[in-house]
């Protein structure tokens, strides 16, 4: 897992099935002193994250589990707010 | 697995079913000299560290699940061990082949 930003929100109307009903998000990702380390990507959002918000996102196979059927088209998932991060 | 030292916690709230009653910990990946390698990421701990400590990460879902006790988990970094000591008794592998090479005797 990592951590990220939200930097917005992505719309698709027209899209796979399995992913409707699901928001979608701009990440870009951070390292611990909230610094840029990537390019930003999109992921799925469990947890209703808003603009700005410092969250964490797990990649790869794991990712599918945080839907609540555990499995969809997806490779990264929002699945957590970073409240406080204490260096 | 790959060893890391403990950066710090996080403290959060709203968070996936998967990561209830879980510690969260900041993580910098290493090399056994104990160098950065590559950028800092968030695991789960599951054996209680502190700020400081250099640890044992494993990134795979499958392990998480083990950890965790709950099936197909939202996890993939957990934080399965803490190291007391790094032995390297072979510090350049590669040296260590050419010069074995060189050394055999010719049969």
């Amino acid at each position: 897992m990592f951590l990220g930003r939200v930097i917005g929100k992505v719309w698709a109307t027209r899209k796979d099935p399995s992913l409707t009903g699901i928001r979608l998000l701009v990440v870009e990702p951070l390292d611990h002193h909230c610094n840029n380390a990537g390019d930003p990507f999109i992921a799925v959002d469990v947890v209703n994250a808003s603009d700005g918000e410092i969250v964490y996102w797990v990649g790869s196979r794991e990712a599918p589990n945080a839907l609540p059927d555990k499995r969809g088209p997806i490779d990264a998932a929002v699945v957590g707010i970073a409240d406080r991060i204490d260096l | 697995m790959f060893l890391a030292r403990v950066l710090g916690s996080i403290v959060s709230t709203i968070k996936h079913p998967d990561y209830n009653s879980t510690k969260l910990m900041v993580v910098q990946p290493i090399t056994p000299d104990r160098e950065d390698d590559g950028p800092s990421a968030i695991a789960v701990d599951s054996v209680g560290v502190g700020k400081g400590e250099t640890v044992l990460v494993l990134r795979q879902g499958a392990a998480a699940a083990l950890v965790l006790n709950v099936k197909l988990p939202a996890v993939r970094s957990v934080i399965v061990g803490v190291v007391d000591h790094i032995d390297i008794t072979c510090p350049d592998p590669q040296a260590m082949n050419q010069e074995s090479a060189t050394t055999t005797p010719a049969i």
